[in-house]
């Protein structure tokens, strides 16, 4: 009797020493995700301190002299041809993406359904170095011979509207895919009530579930733009790599992420073209993570203002 | 127009969109697999066969070295990820965290699920120049772990959520600790965390933007873990720019590799996520 108590509070002993063991790891995990946030905030931020110690923040943002050769680092260029890439390719993106969702989320049924969001689940998840390559013979050739002659600008098919166009194929199914969410996530009554005061199935999507949905719908759309702003592959490959300042969507220009790419090379040698393809790295950084907390606030308040 | 003629005119506009982006995948899956399949079947010995010393200027050899630096960068990933997920999922699921702080936490990892790979690739860089290493296997690794850990965790985190709150319950009703009640809970959830795994597996296998600073772009078989390596993707970045047609093929053919290995990953974490949902407790199809 003594031995069986004693054998089973031994027992006791070595389930609570488990509990205390896996509660202090379980902890550490949890505080791994704020950690690597900080660290990779603070890593970046003091590689970038030898070129922003010398050279103003101003002045390297605004001047379009891009010459790690000769030390001159103007990242003008490079932020202007993001900008151009991500607006062009949010500008195609957006309209098919959302259109695409509604039709899962509301047209489709049965197997459709079933067919059509599972292959777009497979899109988003084809590498984007595949992309860049099927584009390589199928997009370049036709935008360079019909589609820049057409508007009368002479280019190889390497740009910005190139790498838009791709990049609009990479980011739909991601944005599809978070917006149907946010639809199906949407209780039925508010599609009944709608049809039943005598609503079209449209005017129930457009005045009653885009704007229930429009939070997810919105920071979807948020998401996809940081997913554009920071792609890498896919640019690097299409968009030419001549860092200067873009004259027509055709032409060839650079973005923050291929700047760090295409000057890789030389970074290992001198020390300042390192720290300031870093500080890309921190503007990318920034940007997307600014982007990303706007998501979230404005999801939050137009959760609140378009309740039902 | 009247109303009915613009639902009807919408609804086709829909349709049209949905399908022109599966025409887009049709397109590209088709393009790659041709294309690649072609070259590939020709000559299956090149994913198999060392690469030859002039490898990336003429194309001698294959590009075996691209095949084993994948598996051997993204399989020890996956695992130190997978662990890593799901501590975090599970300290976030169950009652070891107050509500507050387990939304701060959730917060950062969404932050990091956008956060661009390019980012994680120039961290591990900062840290590569911050002690003197120099690029190999060892980083690839580690910028991989970094990239999978907020998918893992997201996916892993919603498994855990659609687990009957009755098998944590019946645990604690049994006077189980919190480790035996997570422990159960994860037992529930276990289809959807491997389907989880294996699609940051997927994930991880695709991604060349994390890889192409950290590993050194080696075009030399993987010699050890402080040796330089590379991947699949990088290598097919490095093979679409040359001017070499014969290594331009080669891009092909280990697109082709990449894509096939791609898809089978998804369709086996499809199977596995709707095969086992019905043996689960409390899963979606008992």
């Amino acid at each position: 009797m003594a031995g069986s108590t004693e054998s089973s509070s031994h027992r006791l002993d070595r389930r609570l020493l488990i509990e205390r063991l896996s509660s202090r790891w379980l902890q550490g995990a949890g505080y791994f995700a704020i950690a690597l946030f900080a660290l990779i905030v603070l890593a970046l931020l003091y590689q970038s301190l030898p070129l922003l110690s010398e050279y103003s923040l101003v002045q390297a943002l605004t001047s379009s002299n891009w010459d790690p050769a000769q030390n001159q680092f103007g990242f003008l260029p490079a932020i202007v041809g993001t900008i151009y890439v991500t607006a062009l390719t949010m500008a195609m993106g957006t309209p098919i993406a959302i259109l695409a969702a509604i039709y899962i989320a509301e047209y489709a049924e049965g197997r459709a359904k079933t067919l059509v969001s599972s292959f777009i689940d497979v899109l988003a998840a084809i590498p984007s170095v595949i992309f860049g390559l099927v584009a390589l013979i199928v997009v370049v050739p036709v935008v360079g011979d019909y589609l820049a002659p057409a508007v009368g600008s002479s280019a190889t098919g390497l740009g910005i509207f190139t790498v838009s166009l791709v990049m609009a194929i990479v980011v739909t199914p991601f944005m599809i895919s978070l917006s149907v969410e946010s639809l199906e996530a949407l209780p039925d009554e508010l599609r009944e009530s709608s049809l039943g005061v005598g609503a079209t199935k449209w005017e129930t999507i457009r005045s009653v579930l885009l704007r229930a949905a429009g939070p997810g719908i919105f920071s979807a759309v948020l998401l996809g733009f940081g997913r554009v702003f920071g792609a890498t592959i896919v640019p690097a490959m299409l968009i030419g790599g001549q860092t200067h300042l873009p004259s027509s969507p055709f032409a060839t220009g650079q973005t923050l992420p291929t700047l760090i790419v295409n000057d890789f090379g030389e970074l290992m040698s001198l020390p300042l073209t390192q720290s300031a393809l870093i500080f890309v790295g921190l503007m990318l950084v920034v940007v997307v993570w600014l982007f990303n907390f706007t998501a979230m606030f404005v999801r939050r308040r137009l959760q609140r203002r378009w309740q039902y | 127009m009247d109303r009915y003629a613009k639902g009807r005119l919408f609804g086709l506009l829909a349709r049209g969109a949905a399908a022109l982006v599966v025409a887009v995948m049709v397109l590209v899956v088709a393009v790659t697999i041709y294309r690649g399949g072609r070259v590939f079947l020709t000559d299956p010995v090149i994913a198999f066969t060392p690469p030859g010393s002039r490898y990336m200027l003429e194309g001698d050899g294959g590009f075996l070295h691209a095949v084993l630096g994948s598996l051997f960068i993204v399989v020890p990933a996956t695992v130190v990820s997978a662990v890593l997920a799901v501590s975090t999922a599970i300290y976030l699921q169950s009652d070891y965290s107050s509500e507050r702080f387990s939304d701060l936490v959730n917060m950062f990892l969404n932050v990091l699920w956008g956060t661009p790979p390019i980012v994680y690739g120039v961290f591990v860089l900062t840290i590569i120049i911050a002690i003197g290493a120099r690029t190999s296997l060892f980083f690839g690794i580690i910028a991989i772990a970094i990239f999978q850990y907020p998918i893992m965790t997201r996916y892993t985190d919603e498994a855990l959520r659609s687990a009957p709150e009755t098998v944590k319950e019946a645990t604690y009703g049994l006077g189980g600790t919190r480790f035996e009640a997570a422990l159960m809970t994860f037992r529930a959830a276990l289809p959807g965390i491997i389907a989880g795994i294996i699609m940051g597996f997927a994930r991880g296998i695709g991604d060349a933007a994390t890889v192409l600073f950290t590993t050194g772009r080696s075009t030399n078989m993987p010699g050890g873990l402080f040796e330089g390596a590379t991947t699949l993707p990088v290598l097919i970045f490095d093979q679409a720019m040359s001017f070499n047609a014969e290594v331009r093929s080669h891009a092909y053919a280990a697109s082709f590799v990449l894509i096939v290995a791609v898809l089978a990953l998804i369709i086996v974490s499809k199977l596995l996520a709707g095969r086992y949902a019905r043996y689960a407790p409390g899963g979606r199809h008992s």
